[in-house]
């Protein structure tokens, strides 16, 4: 079962990563958006730490709320609406269970998906974010690693896709051939969630 | 770059809008810029917000006459929901407040969030949005036609009859009547530099040109060999009319990006009026400067907006703010 401290963990990790590849991010959304797409979110996730740290909530719903609800307040820009959404409503899905399977969560962050689909109004092949989380969420009915590998996959497959949402559509034709640092980022929060799950020995 | 470190661009720019402008509540800590007077007994308020960068736009048209508060996000990123309620709450004098917000997917999303929470705490809100560039195809393939120069109009108008005592569904319907009388179309002749990354966000080789270009240096429509000022009126007057085609007089804003100088813009505003001249266009006013910048951006745009007796009696209706004052 994976209880409230996982959540914690994975949010941490996610932190971590996201403070290793902010550079790359940006250097991504300078190429099809405007260059800060890294240092948003590292500011963000920062903030989830700092507020995570402060008061450690004692379920898993209520880690993913808080992070969400930090996410909206400092991130910004588009992606601090759509991250802040996908945590809270998975947050949310999970309701007050001390502890949630994997199976659950898998199932919770389909809810958060299709929250961000909504809120943003993008589908697969829009070149968002969606198209990293949406096999992420198919595949973590498998595994997290399978999980993290989906998404990964997903985002190396915004190279070739002209992008219809956001900023990146301005581009039309000329955001062929780029990855979507959205659907980058996205994947470092699934790839953080198969970490923290191997650094807890694979019960999970 | 004059700055200290990339991370307190904002908040050093508002401590020094502070010290500057007295007549301005300026809270550093939450970002929210407020008119001293605020909330003023029986009016709409008007709140705007986007990401910094773009200076004058917004802090610098807070003020009677135009906005009540305004939110500065991150450069270039749109400000948090946090800042808007905020905003809302410390102006809302009961009459509502009318939410600002140019078509960005970041700002549009903010600003629901905003009006939502603000609703919650029985603020009423209205919004409009502003979506002025012509350069951007209207599609269900793109985000939508970018907020550009037009935002000063909405927000001189609208703000003028929130002044005058007009309800929040009046002020709110000139705002759109405004945005929908409004088309613009901008030109880079650099790319821009933002404090973050330190390099140019995009890559416009000297010599050439960008038309077309966003406020952030999203493309635009084509890139070329540098053209001349009486060129580039020509491509710009053209892109605009072709979609406004305009009946009637029109008000002219020349705008400058943030590194043309005010010569250049004069000059490029001599040739903007030849061109509406040549196409039989009237122009009843015209405003020359940088109000709608794009940080370190060379480059200007052109924003028509037609208008009728009304609208140009709101538009030379007295103002008091940091960027734009006349009358009184």
């Amino acid at each position: 079962m994976l209880d409230a401290r996982f959540f914690h963990r994975w949010m941490s990790t996610t932190a971590a990563s996201v403070d290793r590849e902010a550079a790359r991010l940006t250097e991504l959304d300078s190429a099809i958006g405007d260059a800060d797409h890294g240092s948003n979110l590292q500011r963000g996730f920062t903030a989830v730490s700092a507020a995570l740290d402060k008061e450690p909530p004692q379920t898993p719903g209520a880690v993913l709320v808080l992070a969400g609800r930090q996410l909206i307040s400092t991130v910004g820009g588009a992606s601090g609406p759509l991250y802040g959404t996908l945590l809270r409503r998975t947050g949310k899905a999970l309701g007050d269970a001390p502890a949630v399977t994997a199976g659950e969560l898998a199932r919770a962050l389909g809810e958060g998906v299709a929250a961000v689909a909504q809120l943003g109004g993008a589908q697969a092949g829009d070149k968002t974010m969606l198209d990293a989380l949406l096999p992420a969420v198919e595949a973590l009915a498998t595994s997290f690693e399978a999980g993290a590998d989906a998404a990964r996959a997903g985002a190396l497959a915004t190279v070739p896709l002209q992008a219809r949402k956001g900023r990146a559509s301005y581009l039309g034709e000329r955001s062929i051939g780029h990855q979507d640092p959205g659907a980058t980022s996205a994947a470092l929060l699934i790839a953080a969630l198969a970490e923290t799950a191997a650094a807890a020995g694979g019960d999970a | 770059m004059l700055i200290n470190v990339p991370e307190t661009v904002v908040a050093d720019g508002l401590r020094g809008m502070a010290a500057a402008h007295p007549e301005l509540t300026v809270d550093v800590e939450n970002r929210v810029v407020v008119r001293r007077d605020a909330p003023v007994a029986g009016k709409v308020a008007l709140v705007s917000g986007g990401g910094s960068g773009h200076e004058p736009l917004h802090a610098g048209f807070v003020g009677p006459g135009m906005l009540s508060a305004a939110c500065p996000g991150e450069v270039f990123t749109s400000p948090v929901p946090d800042q808007m309620v905020r905003a809302a709450a410390a102006v809302d004098s009961g009459a509502g407040v009318l939410f600002v917000v140019k078509n960005y997917t970041g700002d549009v999303l903010n600003f629901e969030m905003a009006a939502e929470l603000a609703d919650e705490e029985g603020v009423q809100v209205a919004q409009v949005l502003v979506n002025d560039d012509v350069a951007v195809t209207d599609s269900l393939f793109t985000a939508g036609r970018r907020g550009t120069g037009a935002t000063l109009f909405v927000e001189k108008i609208a703000g003028a009859a929130a002044e005058e005592g007009a309800p929040l569904d009046r002020v709110a319907a000139l705002a759109r009547q405004v945005n929908e009388a409004s088309r613009s179309f901008g030109v880079a002749l650099t790319s821009v530099t933002t404090p973050a990354k330190g390099s140019p966000t995009f890559d416009l080789p000297p010599g050439e040109l960008e038309l077309g270009v966003g406020i952030h240096g999203e493309p635009g429509r084509e890139r070329r060999p540098m053209m001349t000022s009486r060129e580039i009126a020509d491509f710009a007057v053209d892109a605009v009319l072709e979609d406004l085609r305009p009946r009637g007089p029109v008000i002219a804003l020349v705008n400058g990006m943030g590194a043309t100088p005010l010569l250049e813009l004069y000059g490029f505003n001599a040739e903007v009026q030849r061109v509406l001249s040549e196409r039989g266009v009237v122009v009843a006013r015209t405003l020359v400067g940088n109000y709608v910048t794009s940080l370190d951006m060379a480059g200007c745009s052109v924003t028509l907006c037609q208008v009728d007796e009304e609208l140009v009696r709101l538009w030379d209706a007295p103002v008091q703010t940091p960027a734009l004052r006349w009358g009184r």
